[in-house]
């Protein structure tokens, strides 16, 4: 066993980059340990595609202002209140020193954006995306002479009293063991343990689709909660969204999601409706839809629009299930057809006015007459050819994690565990308890991972 | 063309018009998010607006393993590639050069060989300096051909590209808009000004950018050398060699150095760089055409320095060789791509001016 290190840093994303180049630079040697292969490096960050971030006046790239108090309040509409108001004000407010910090380790951002998503004021878009985000600070790392070793995968943190004590992680094929100074988790949630989804769920959560990397498989996570490391969240609280269902188990990303449900209506498998489609505007509706299909038999659902409304969404990964007909496309589909038609058929009769119709403002062109309405942008499912999306449930991250102080600190019922720090979505649920705010998943992993590596480096120190 | 690259590059393109994370690198991405689905044109188009940078292959999250397999940069090259080759004409010609860097050194010997052929049988016809060892009416008679016909070839290419394209009618701003962008370079800078991922994996250089600036310019430069020895020739009856305090000289000779340090530049980037993402086929052609240049530049540069040696009628042919089988070869060489790449970024002008 070395002690070579003084501090190990578990995972290889933001939270855990930025948790590293911190100590680094204030002197520690460290060392990363991300389970995934080279290629696969950077778990959830690579798909990330953004970072929000307060600001008084124009920042970087950011428009206007963003001040603590807006901020906060969207957080306080997403989170139902359920967040830690000191945490995520510190998270908030930190947020403003991490964007100059990003650029001066070589993040670069979008100068301006195009296309559907007018969020300039308040996220900051990377250029190339997250892996170009993790890429820089691997770049970075590299330079501060931080080790990497990839295909590592830490299994066991032994918790000592008040200290840890060592850590065993497997390498080359072989169990091994250091004993640094200080640790810091950075690995993510547990979403891609189905077996622990389905605890946590139920049978349905088998059925979902893991939007991120495949190796946050709450390993770590798990070893600690089993030592009595205090805990926050709840295991059935998640990230999850309305994916294509044609979209991979893992990995599928962002291409996968689909934008068409505010133009559609969308059935279950016996083809009947079950939740009003012109509900609220995105960020909302965006979150919801992951929900509402995992609680339909099958956990799966189908988008079905018209020729009228192609082009009114952004393009997504897979090309739409096409047909002349009704009938045409259930069969396609796999839904019974006359059941279908019959679905259409009530609800185009329940459209009313459609003079006054407008792909993005709540537009108020609703149903009338109808027990399940559509509240916004009700139009007829009329015009061939028609089109449908099989929708299942994509999970993005877990809520349950390990819960943290202001420093990032890890603590026991007796109190702060003294080298044990946590980053990331590791800790999101401390601040995160439910819903989630576009673009905070990063401010958490920078602002902690920050803190994180600051206080484990003064602590080797 | 081939479907089945176009087919690919289709794929490719759907996911990131799905994705869009890219935006931002270079014009390909605006380009490609404007549309809903790709015609052959637009993939065309989208090929060579594509520098080869490499800055969305690197920042991609679905390159392999992932199943969705993306490397955009080959995907693109190989259209590009082949776009080239089914504009070319005559056409077979372009088969056997875009990929062939043998062919290319086979050629370039063929040239050098035709030049000492032609100053054994023609001579000098009683001229001076460079015209003793080959009469400047034959110079004439073998290079006016030789620079003609690449120019009507390229014409037609153009051509077929404009209509391949659905290009408009071409007016001053779309040109001032693409030289401008040529002229920087701007497509290599990554969107950032930190350059291209062309030579170390994810790390931003612009290396790459500066070599090929310093051939262009120098390559401009040079050309600009000849025009203006043409020009003293025929309007001031002041024939070669000229000194160095001359038009032909003071542009020439920082051109030609221009040319050779940028080639070596550009051959060792290429060295460095992971062929696979390119058109891993026409890595030897390309390869050889930059070797070509090279060799074009610095027997320039040697004939200025040993042209009151023996050496002088060695180097001249050596010289006069290699530019004989360049201009030759333009049309089927990496040497076309300047042209539809102007072509491209003309045509990305107008559609930018359409959005307006
Ligand atoms: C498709 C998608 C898009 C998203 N878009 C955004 C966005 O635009 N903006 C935003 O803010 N958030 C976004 N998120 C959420 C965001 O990804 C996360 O909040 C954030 O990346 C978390 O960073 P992290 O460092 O905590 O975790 P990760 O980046 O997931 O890193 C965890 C790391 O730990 C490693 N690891 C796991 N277990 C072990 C082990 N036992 N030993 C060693 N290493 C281990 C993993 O391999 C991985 O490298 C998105 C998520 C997804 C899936
Ligand atoms: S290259 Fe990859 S990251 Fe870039 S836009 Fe395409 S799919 Fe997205
Ligand atoms: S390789 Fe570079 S120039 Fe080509 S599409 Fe990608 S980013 Fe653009």
């Amino acid at each position: 066993m070395t002690n070579r290190y003084d501090i190990a840093v578990i995972g290889g994303g933001n939270a855990a980059l930025c948790a590293a180049i911190t100590a680094a630079e204030l002197g520690a040697h460290v060392v990363i340990f991300e389970t995934a292969p080279k290629a696969y490096r950077g778990g959830n960050s690579r798909h990330t595609r953004n970072f929000r971030c307060m600001h008084s006046g124009p920042l970087g790239p950011l428009v206007e202002d963003y001040l603590e108090e807006e901020y906060f309040e969207d957080l306080l509409k997403v989170t139902d209140g359920k967040t830690n108001e000191r945490l995520a004000r510190l998270a908030i407010r930190t947020s403003e020193e991490c964007l100059p910090w990003m650029e001066e380790h070589g993040v670069r951002f979008q100068p301006s954006l195009s296309g559907t998503l007018s969020l300039a004021r308040t996220n900051a878009f990377f250029l190339g995306g997250g892996k170009s985000l993790v890429n820089a600070y691997y770049r970075t790392a590299e330079k501060l002479g931080i080790e990497v070793l990839y295909e590592a995968n830490v299994t066991h943190l032994e918790l000592d009293g008040n200290r840890i004590a060592h850590l065993d992680y497997e390498h080359e094929g072989e169990s091994k063991r250091i004993a640094p100074k200080a640790v810091v988790v950075a690995s993510g949630g547990f979403q891609a343990d189905t077996d622990w989804l389905t605890r946590a769920w139920g049978p349905p959560a088998k059925n979902f689709l893991i939007r991120g990397t495949p190796y946050n498989r709450g390993i770590v996570l798990a070893d600690l909660l089993d030592q009595s490391v205090q805990s926050v969240g709840d295991p059935t609280q998640c990230h999850a969204v309305a994916v294509d269902g044609r979209a991979p188990k893992f990995d599928g990303g962002i291409v996968t999601r689909l934008d068409c449900v505010p133009f559609s209506i969308v059935v279950n498998k016996n083809a009947e409706r079950f939740y009003d489609e012109g509900e609220d505007v995105w960020p909302k509706r965006y979150a919801i839809w992951g929900r509402l299909v995992a609680n339909q038999p099958d956990q799966v659902g189908y988008v079905i629009i018209d020729s009228k409304s192609l082009d009114l969404f952004m393009p997504s990964v897979f090309p739409p299930i096409k047909a002349d007909t009704l009938e045409e496309l259930a069969e396609k589909m796999g839904l019974p057809p006359v059941q279908l038609k019959d679905t259409v058929e009530t609800f185009n009769a329940a459209c009313g006015d459609t003079s006054k119709f407008h792909p993005t403002e709540l537009d108020g062109v609703k149903t009338t007459g109808i027990n399940l309405p559509k509240t916004n942008w009700a139009r007829p499912i009329d015009a061939p050819p028609f089109y449908g999306y099989s929708l299942k449930t994509g999970v993005t991250f877990t809520y349950l994690g390990l819960k943290v102080d202001e420093n990032a600190q890890c603590s026991t019922q007796d109190g702060p565990i003294t080298n044990l720090w946590a980053a990331g979505e590791t800790m999101a649920g401390s601040i995160l308890g439910q819903g989630y705010l576009a673009g905070f998943g990063m401010t958490i992993g920078t602002v902690f991972g920050r803190v994180a590596g600051r206080e484990a480096a003064n602590y080797a120190n | 063309m081939q479907t089945d690259l176009r087919q690919e590059a289709r794929r490719q393109a759907e996911i990131c018009n799905a994705c869009r994370y890219c935006e931002g690198y270079c014009s390909v991405f605006p380009a490609l998010h404007q549309e809903r689905f790709f015609t052959d044109g637009n993939l065309t188009q989208l090929a060579n607006l594509c520098h080869n940078c490499r800055g969305c292959y690197y920042a991609c999250q679905y390159t392999a393993p992932h199943e969705f397999d993306l490397n955009l940069p080959m995907a693109l090259a190989e259209v590009r590639q082949d776009s080239w080759e089914s504009f070319a004409w005559p056409h077979p010609l372009a088969q056997i050069f875009q990929k062939n860097g043998v062919m290319i050194a086979v050629a370039t010997v063929l040239g050098f060989a035709v030049l000492f052929l032609a100053m054994r049988t023609l001579g000098s016809a009683g001229g001076e300096g460079f015209y003793a060892v080959l009469s400047h009416n034959a110079m004439v008679a073998i290079f006016l051909p030789a620079f003609l016909f690449p120019l009507l070839s390229i014409t037609i290419s153009l051509r077929r590209y404009w209509e391949g394209t659905a290009g408009k009618r071409i007016t001053l701003a779309h040109i001032v808009g693409a030289f401008g962008s040529a002229a920087n370079m701007k497509n290599l800078a990554g969107g950032h000004g930190d350059g291209c991922n062309f030579e170390d994996e994810d790390k931003f250089s612009n290396a790459r950018r500066l070599a090929h600036q310093a051939v262009m310019y120098g390559f401009l430069l040079c050309f600009a050398a000849t025009s203006a020895g043409t020009i003293l020739h025929y309007a001031f009856n002041m024939p070669a060699p000229y000194p160095l305090w001359s038009f032909p000289k003071l542009l020439g000779v920082p051109g030609g150095i221009l040319m050779v340090l940028g080639t070596v530049e550009l051959a060792r980037l290429k060295l460095k760089a992971d062929r696979n993402l390119g058109a891993s086929s026409a890595w030897g052609g390309e390869m050889g055409f930059v070797l070509l240049l090279f060799l074009v530049a610095l027997s320039g540069l040697l004939l200025y320095w040993l042209g009151g040696t023996q050496l002088m009628p060695l180097m001249l042919a050596i010289h006069l060789g290699s530019v004989l089988s360049f201009f030759l070869l333009t049309p089927y060489t990496k040497m076309a791509h300047g042209f539809y790449r102007l072509a491209a970024l003309i045509r990305d002008e107008q559609r930018k001016a359409a959005l307006e």
